[in-house]
């Protein structure tokens, strides 16, 4: 358990490394597998339906990020709610035209948050792909390779996950001022060190399988071993980690926009909506209803879906 | 022996770590131009001569690793140099400020604890039923909400509608006014807190009331206040370091909750002077914030190995940080 203290420590704050609950462990080992057939050779509906089963909120969860991933997509809500009328100023909800009223530029609030879901989506995903990018890199290297690349991987990771990642990206970000996707960069790096020890750490459990053992015999090179047997082990591993990591990614990503720092002023996005908002709570409270509420469903959403993928992966473990 | 050897190593491991930070932090003064005299200089505009002035007397004639020397012998001493601002000695602002983060934090963290910790261990004995699964449910949302959203709504609701809390600020500025002020505050930035708290507090009492000796305890008719009494006993440590380690995050909130609800502490300190590149500020913020994070995690962390008898370390192993993660650990 002292390893789980020890990932503890910093601002992400997810069950990513948490500490396991054993009532699943012990259950999975005690009942059988529900079908002996291959999952891979049902057909897709079936998988899909049975992957589902017994989780409405999964569902509901998956649905709500498809819904902000297509919405992300369309590039007409977004000109569409960047339209100012500055002369009518913050209205309440409910006057004619805007159904949640306008912010103090006159935006349609509504139409706001709608265009918001694109940089909800795509910071995240960004992130997300680039640090287990990263991860896999370094952390397939430090596990396979061993030695002395190991023994440094490994103390610059123990290094950067010691320091204080939220407050750093805040004065880094901040300080270099470059928008949004410098911001995005910062944390890309910041979250990279979480995935190096991620992959190194699943990759060594499996090191010494046999199959490995097999793969080294047929002296197949180091790069395919890794990217063919070893990856798709790892996988159910590393896609959690990404869901866990994008629920971060839009929660400190929307921080920073919130604290002013990195977006313009003009765009649409969740966080910079929301620091305005501080002024107009009494004028229109649906300016920081509307988009807290989308942060905190899409985030919450995020994270279901990765601690589902999680319990899956430590299920298929066995 | 082996004690002296670990705490050594966690000594020197928190040394390295505190230089990096240091290093990472007088870094900042050339990140933001090339030409650190200029932005020293603020937005004011500056004769060459000026600028020569400021270099000299910020050392910025002198070779890097000397500049870095002189910086840091200052900052040891609590000198962080003048606000390009305010003009104000940068250890004067951060000394009228450090209370209301301090108090801020204190309170979020009693919150947390104060209302994760039942929810917890409600969760871990009723574990399978609606109850688990409503409080499970309610720490996820908590975890994964940012401080800020959840602010402003409950700014909204108790301040604006309800009418229950004062809005923004800190009152006429007595420490008597000021708590009223921090409550709303310190729930907000304890959401995320004691969500965690929940979690783990779940998660270790899990442990324990699965375990053999509370079935045969059980078996043997002790009284469920008996048991229970064992139970925390024995998951108590890991709940509260884990708490405890909730320090960074606390500290890393408190810049933007204090932001939320226009509180003048350290927090809005280092959001105004990010914003204004005011930066012998943000370097004694970040630094200052860094280090309290730093040593309090380390302090925390070692103390988790010493007192529990099962990782204290002992011959043929070497450190716990280097154990090759299992596979329970990890995933």
């Amino acid at each position: 358990m002292s390893d789980t203290t020890q990932t503890s420590t910093q601002a992400p704050l997810q069950p990513q490394h948490g500490p396991q609950e054993p009532a699943s462990r012990t259950a999975s080992r005690t009942t059988p597998q529900s079908s002996p057939q291959h999952p891979r050779l049902l057909p897709l509906p079936t998988r899909i339906r049975r992957a589902m089963s017994g989780s409405w909120a999964m569902l509901v969860a998956t649905l709500i990020l498809l819904a902000t991933v297509i919405i992300g997509l369309i590039p007409a809500f977004n000109s569409q709610a960047l339209k100012q009328d500055i002369v009518l100023g913050a209205v309440p909800a409910g006057t004619d035209g805007h159904v949640w009223g306008t912010d103090a530029l006159g935006r349609d609030v509504l139409m706001l948050t709608i265009a918001g879901a694109r940089t909800a989506i795509a910071g995240p995903v960004v992130i997300a792909v680039g640090a287990m990018a990263i991860g896999l890199v370094f952390g397939l290297l430090a596990a396979y390779t061993g030695g002395w690349v190991d023994w440094l991987i490994s103390r610059v990771v123990e290094l950067m996950l010691s320091l204080p990642t939220l407050l750093l990206a805040i004065v880094l970000a901040g300080l270099i001022g470059g928008g949004y996707w410098v911001n995005v960069l910062v944390f890309m790096l910041l979250y990279a060190p979480y995935e190096i020890r991620l992959v190194r750490s699943a990759a060594l459990s499996h090191l010494h399988d046999p199959f490995l053992d097999a793969a080294r015999l047929l002296e197949l090179s180091p790069v395919r071993i890794l990217a063919r047997h070893v990856f798709p082990v790892i996988r159910p591993v590393v896609g959690a980690a990404m869901f866990l990591d994008m629920s971060n990614a839009l929660v400190s990503l929307s921080s920073l926009s919130f604290l002013g720092l990195g977006i313009s002023p003009q765009a649409a996005d969740w966080g910079r909506q929301l620091s305005d908002a501080r002024d107009q709570l009494f004028n229109n409270p649906m300016t920081a209803i509307a988009p807290g509420i989308a942060i905190i469903v899409v985030s919450v959403a995020m994270n279901i879906v990765g601690d589902w993928i999680t319990a899956r992966a430590d299920r298929g473990e066995r | 022996m082996k004690v002296a050897k670990f705490i050594g190593r966690r000594l020197l491991n928190l040394v390295i770590l505190l230089f990096v930070l240091s290093l990472v932090t007088f870094g900042l003064l050339y990140l933001t131009n090339s030409d650190p005299a200029r932005t020293l200089a603020g937005a004011k505009k500056v004769s060459a001569a000026q600028l020569a002035e400021i270099r000299h007397q910020y050392h910025l004639d002198e070779p890097l690793w000397k500049q870095y020397a002189i910086w840091l012998g200052n900052a040891i001493h609590g000198d962080f140099g003048t606000s390009i601002r305010t003009q104000l000695p940068v250890a004067q602002m951060i000394g009228q400020r450090a209370w209301v983060t301090l108090t801020l934090a204190l309170m979020a963290i009693a919150i947390a604890l104060l209302i994760g910790l039942p929810l917890g261990v409600v969760a871990a004995k009723r574990h399978g039923t609606w109850r688990d699964g409503l409080i499970t449910a309610l720490a996820v949302v908590g975890v994964s909400a940012p401080s800020f959203s959840v602010g402003l709504l409950l700014l909204y609701v108790f301040a604006v509608k309800l009418g229950w809390f004062p809005v923004y600020g800190l009152g006429d500025g007595s420490f008597a006014d000021a708590v009223p002020h921090l409550l709303l505050p310190a729930i907000t930035l304890a959401v995320g807190l004691f969500a965690a708290v929940i979690k783990v507090s779940r998660a270790s009492l899990l442990e324990q009331v699965e375990s053999d000796y509370t079935l045969f305890a059980q078996s043997r008719g002790v009284s469920r206040g008996t048991i229970t009494r064992w139970q925390l006993r024995n998951a108590a440590l890991p709940i509260m370091t884990s708490s405890g380690l909730l320090i960074a995050s606390l500290i890393s909130g408190t810049v933007v909750v204090e932001t939320t609800f226009s509180l003048g502490g350290l927090g809005t300190l280092l959001q105004e002077s990010v914003t204004f590149k005011d930066i012998p500020v943000v370097q004694a913020v970040t630094l200052l914030l860094a280090t309290v994070i730093c040593v309090t995690t380390a302090i925390i962390d070692a103390l988790y190995t010493l007192v529990d008898p099962r990782l204290r370390p002992s011959g043929g192993h070497r450190g716990s940080a280097d154990a090759p993660a299992s596979k329970e650990g990890e995933a």
